[in-house]
């Protein structure tokens, strides 16, 4: 069967929005606009029911109690700086501290920054070389001034998922609060804020195949009962956690995207899981030197992060983007000319970071595509590899690291 | 990011990529960059020591696109100068040629330091040879 080109393998970023679920939302757009505030009239009562069942569907997804736990934001951006700095002022009198880990999101990562500069003291403990965290690190990290851990679930590049109810349960033990952001994870993994001690989780729904603008907020409301600071003010929407209407045809639609999750995860994580391992096989037993980036079981079954030596990730990708969209760690697709630090910090140097290549698989992926993309994928490799000064040298038997290189 | 249809030809047909033996008559060698950096230029220039002129040039790169981009276009910008001619090749006239955004534009400044480097081995190697052979047969 021929494939259709683009082919799309780049799932970490975003998600196409499942057909149902557009389905379900059209109506929200037009007849049921209603603002779900509008307590007095019909209107606004099946804009509410509608932006509740997404709230039920939701909590259902992550094993949430109470579908009250559920705020409503603008995007996992939103939610991971809502729980960090809704957290640090809120805990302000009880503690000034935050243990995070290396490898977060930049939407973590950043508004630590920013709390520093406002005297938080975040300390981010290291990943081994597996991309995982160590919970006894993490246990060291805490003291009697630590008011949250937040620990992504599954990493955005890597895939890696943590020991997230390690740290559930250390979090209770020290009496910290514990957000993770699982942005990556729902959906796609079994989550399960109660099982697993979440005491705060961000999620968005355009990576669950639902559509971009909106995401959630887990916040735990009993054992214990957890407290925000909210950013944004007025109208005290989302029982004042997070002010302004919420988008409702985004909620139905996020909501739904969460039930669909629900219903086929087991099934479609297998299905992924295989595609991805045959990806994965292929280009590892083709092509000499590359590796695996990551943890090898304990990842997103639609997860592959490979690093191909001597050959950059960007002129990869150059290779294939008329045909396959896939991601890369490499600097040359950053603003900032850095490698990724998520790839560096599991210290592989910082030139197999420069040559990591992500790749993305979903619900809509095929089995044709699968090995298309790892066809082209093994042929650009070689190419590039043809013309690399690198692979040369280290095919003469030439150390790399031993020749002093002049950087610019 | 977009890449100029100069870029992407550069990149798709790269010309003049190989090597020369280091130690083939007339050749010089640059190897500029760093692993590290993400960015590693090879790029040879074989001169005939009659003329002085630069015959042929090859590239090996480890880069992005536009550092492959770069360096092909200096290979091809070389053959037929002379050394002087050579050294008077500047990162912007690359820049321009290939529209490279603000960003790329240290993959230029790198072909432009593996033109130096290959000249600057050139000129260890064989210019004071060819100099003598000159001097001799005159």
């Amino acid at each position: 069967m021929a494939v259709k080109l683009p082919i799309f393998m780049d799932s970490h970023s975003t998600t196409p929005m499942d057909p149902r679920v557009l389905e379900d939302m059209i109506p929200y757009f037009t007849e049921k606009f209603g603002h779900p505030g509008s307590r007095n009239h019909p209107f606004g009562w099946e804009a509410e029911a509608g932006m509740e069942r997404a709230r039920e569907q939701l909590a259902k997804l992550i094993g949430a109690r109470d579908p009250k736990e559920v705020v409503f934001t603008s995007g996992g951006t939103e939610s991971d700086n809502l729980a960090l700095k809704g957290v640090a002022e809120m805990y302000r009198e009880k503690g000034d501290h935050i243990v995070t880990t290396v490898i977060e999101h930049r939407a973590i990562l950043d508004p630590c920054r920013r709390l520093e500069k406002q005297g938080v003291r975040v300390t981010y403990v290291p990943v081994g070389s597996d991309g995982i965290v160590d919970v006894d690190q993490i246990r060291r990290a805490v003291t009697d001034k630590t008011i949250l851990i937040s620990v992504m679930f599954a990493n955005n590049e890597i895939g890696t998922i943590q020991p997230v109810e390690e740290i559930g349960k250390l979090a209770k033990e020290r009496g910290v609060l514990f957000h993770t952001d699982a942005a990556q994870a729902v959906g796609k993994i079994p989550v399960d804020v109660e099982k697993m001690g979440i005491d705060l989780l961000t999620c968005t729904a355009h990576k669950i195949y639902g559509p971009k603008g909106i995401g959630a907020l887990y916040v735990r409301r009993k054992a214990p009962r957890v407290r925000i600071a909210a950013m944004i003010d007025g109208g005290g929407h989302e029982r004042g956690t997070r002010s302004g209407t919420v988008p409702v045809p985004l909620a139905v639609g996020f909501g739904r995207a969460a039930e669909i999750c629900r219903e086929v995860m087991g099934e479609e994580g297998a299905r992924l899981g295989k595609l991805r391992d045959t990806l994965q096989d292929r280009i590892l037993s083709t092509v000499d030197e590359t590796y695996l980036n990551g943890h090898p079981d304990k990842r997103l079954p639609h997860n592959l992060n490979i690093s191909f030596a001597y050959v950059e990730g960007e002129s990869v990708l150059m290779g294939l983007n008329k045909e396959v969209a896939l991601s890369s760690g490499s600097a040359c697709t950053s603003s900032t000319l850095e490698p990724s630090y998520v790839i560096a910090a599991l210290g592989v140097g910082a030139d197999l970071a420069h040559s990591s290549i992500r790749f993305g698989l979903h619900r809509f992926t095929t089995e044709e595509e699968v090995a298309y993309v790892t066809d082209r994928t093994i042929e650009v490799v070689k190419r590039l590899r043809d013309m690399s000064p690198l692979y040369e040298l280290a095919k003469e038997g030439v150390d790399i690291k031993s020749i002093q290189w002049k950087a610019e | 990011m977009a890449y100029s249809d100069k870029v992407i030809d550069h990149y798709q047909n790269p010309r003049n990529v190989g090597s020369f033996a280091k130690d083939m008559a007339g050749v010089g060698t640059g190897l500029v960059g760093a692993p590290e950096c993400g960015d590693v230029m090879k790029l040879q220039i074989k001169v005939n020591l009659d003329t002085g002129l630069i015959e042929d040039a090859r590239f090996k790169t480890f880069g992005c696109g536009s550092a492959i981009a770069s360096s092909s276009l200096a290979t091809e910008w070389l053959k037929g100068k002379s050394i002087d001619d050579a050294q008077k090749i500047k990162n912007t006239d690359i820049v321009n040629e290939l529209k490279l955004p603000p960003v790329k534009i240290h993959c230029s400044v790198l072909a432009e330091d593996a033109i130096k480097a290959a000249i600057q081995d050139f000129q260890e190697k064989w210019a004071r040879k060819r100099v003598a052979a000159a001097a001799s047969t005159s």
